[in-house]
């Protein structure tokens, strides 16, 4: 797959952040070498290999549908960059 | 904004002209589970912000989240009863977007191994029944809710995340719907089975139950599909018909000018019942979708899956059938009584204890419901009791009261809760079928009326009608009306 400025300024919109020309360039040539790098698994021969997405063989963990007493209001917003009153606060969200 | 007049002659011009609408349902509800679908907080409506909260829900680093298990089997019932395809291997993956509401960036939520896949839900359309195909049936968690302010100029929105985390089913309908009808008729089913179910509460203003819609038009007799258009923002059944029918002339007037449709969500605006651009859809690989590593797959084995359809009831629109075949009811009738499960288990348990279908039918339609709704009464915790109106019935058949004093005697025992009989004593209203006496109150009517009998000797065949009439009135309704008719035909001499 081939990483392009416009790949990379995609991706920036999807995670919602801004680059300065200069990153998207970095980034461009660091994303590559990153691909080209997994890309090496792509010499493995996988064709009996059935996919698996997890590395315990166990299933079927649940929970009983039981109250457990919840944190703070104080506790729950005290790591939070920016707080109002009982809220979190965050960037005005414009769709 | 459209008028209502304008809307409904546009809607006739787009649906009976040129194109067809197809419509496709996503539906969320929430579930009736105590706690929240990965961890002990309380999913309980109403609470004071950010206090149904924890390390899971707030999504902090290192935690683990672990499967409610009967937010699981509520899902699972729910699949059953839509008859879906139970894919036996589930598990749960991490969707991928970026909103504030979301504390940990990603949505819980299932994609490669949907609980239930190719179901469908048969419902009755203007008489008629109809079958919508269901896609898939999933579990995933709710996100928080956010606040914007009210002030003008606001940089910022406020966030509460006790809604983060309960669980939510998602229901996802083929699109099957032609006309709004139908869209009517697919929500109000699939409520039901929702309520029969017990799995959700589907309080639409609490937003445990809500709907988006997917349209696209195509010129009728195409079979490809146009580019759809997804909106949001429908708080109610209401404003679904309403966005609907808006988004479908907004798109046969583009499609007229010989513009193309954006594939794109839109919001409605309840106040000025119109859509509004929300962002072009992220396309599904932007999800970025990957089984979640904190969970553990679920095995469904046999044992399970065949307590879970053991564990579902007879679902409405089969209830419905079946009044209509077994007790000979109409069709309107039998949906009505099949509206709330708590009715249909009222009006059953009256025809066990009294096989008089029919009679019961009438008096739950139109003077039970009519007293719940005057009354403002709660159906599920109704004054009367099978038990009671049974015997009402019973009395009513006996001859022991009319039709008219029953009426009485019924208002009576919703208010104070007595049993019939106990009514009819008190008051003095059983109905009297002491032949002397009927008799004496007729012999005094006829020699009140000499020129009534006249005419009716001549022909005049109502003129018993009003003798009838007299003999009730003197004995205040309570004379037996059979034993009245027959004693006087006789006196009169037919």
């Amino acid at each position: 797959m081939k990483i392009d400025k416009k790949t990379i300024e995609y991706i920036a919109n999807l995670s919602r952040i801004e680059l300065s020309n200069q990153e998207k360039e970095t980034f461009v040539h660091q994303l590559s070498d990153i691909l080209a790098y997994i890309e090496k698994l792509n010499q493995l021969n996988t064709q009996d290999i059935k996919p698996m997405a997890y590395s315990i063989n166990t299933t079927n963990v649940l929970r009983d549908d039981k109250l457990e007493p919840p944190i703070s209001r104080e506790d729950a917003l005290v790591n939070a960059p920016s707080t109002m009153g009982v809220f979190f606060k965050v960037p005005k969200v414009i769709e | 904004m459209l008028s209502v007049s304008s809307v409904a002659i546009k809607l006739l011009k787009v649906v009976n002209m040129e194109y067809e609408v197809v419509i496709g349902l996503e539906t969320h509800a929430e579930l009736a589970t105590i706690t929240k679908l990965f961890c002990g907080c309380s999913t309980k409506f109403g609470a004071e912000p950010n206090t149904h909260v924890c390390p899971i829900c707030l999504g902090m680093p290192g935690v683990l989240p672990v499967m409610n298990k009967k937010a699981f089997e509520y899902a699972l019932k729910a699949a059953v009863a839509l008859d879906c395809e139970i894919n036996r291997f589930t598990n749960f993956d991490r969707k991928s977007y970026y909103y504030p509401d979301l504390p940990k960036n990603y949505q819980i939520s299932q994609n490669y191994y949907n609980l239930g896949i190719d179901g469908h839900m048969n419902m009755s359309v203007n008489g008629s029944i109809k079958k919508i195909r269901i896609h898939n049936v999933h579990l995933e968690e709710e996100a928080g809710k956010l606040i914007h302010p009210e002030e003008s100029g606001a940089d910022y929105s406020l966030v509460d995340f006790n809604r983060a985390g309960v669980p939510l089913l998602e229901i996802v309908s083929y699109p099957d719907m032609r006309t709004v009808d139908e869209v009517e008729s697919y929500m109000q089913t699939l409520r039901k089975i929702l309520l029969y179910t017990e799995v959700s509460d589907c309080k639409m203003q609490e937003g445990s139950l809500r709907f988006e819609a997917s349209i696209s038009l195509r010129k009728k007799g195409s079979d490809k599909l146009g580019n759809r258009v997804e909106i949001k923002n429908l708080n109610s059944m209401k404003s679904v018909i309403k966005a609907i029918e808006y988004e479908a002339i907004r798109q046969s007037e583009l499609l007229d000018r010989g513009e193309t449709i954006d594939r794109e969500t839109r919001l409605w605006d309840e106040v000025g019942e119109k859509s509004q651009r929300m962002r072009s859809k992220e396309e599904s690989q932007d999800y970025r979708y990957f089984p979640e590593p904190d969970l553990l797959p679920v095995l469904i084995d046999e044992k399970w899956l065949s307590a879970v359809k053991n564990s579902i009831p007879e679902l409405p629109l089969a209830r419905k059938q079946r009044f209509i075949e077994a007790c000979k009811l109409s069709d309107y009738d039998a949906g009505i009584l099949t509206e709330e499960k708590v009715l249909a288990d009222f009006f059953e348990e009256c025809v066990k204890i009294l096989e008089r279908p029919k009679s019961f039918s009438n008096w739950i339609i139109n003077d039970l419901l009519r007293e719940v709704k005057d009354r403002k009464l709660d159906i599920s915790n109704l004054p009367i009791k099978p038990r009671q109106l049974a015997a009402l019935v019973e009395i009513i058949e006996k001859g022991t009261i009319s039709s008219t004093i029953a009426k009485e005697v019924f208002s009576d025992m919703i208010q104070t809760g007595n049993d019939p009989q106990k009514i009819i004593e008190e008051k003095g209203m059983a109905q009297i079928s002491d032949e002397g006496l009927i008799e004496s109150v007729i012999d005094k009517i006829i020699a009140a009326n000499p020129n009534v009998i006249e005419d009716y000797k001549k022909g005049k065949k109502n003129a018993l009608a009003f003798l009838v009439g007299q003999v009730m009135k003197e004995t205040k309704g309570k004379a037996n009306p059979k034993m009245v008719n027959e004693k006087l035909a006789k006196k009169v001499g037919v």
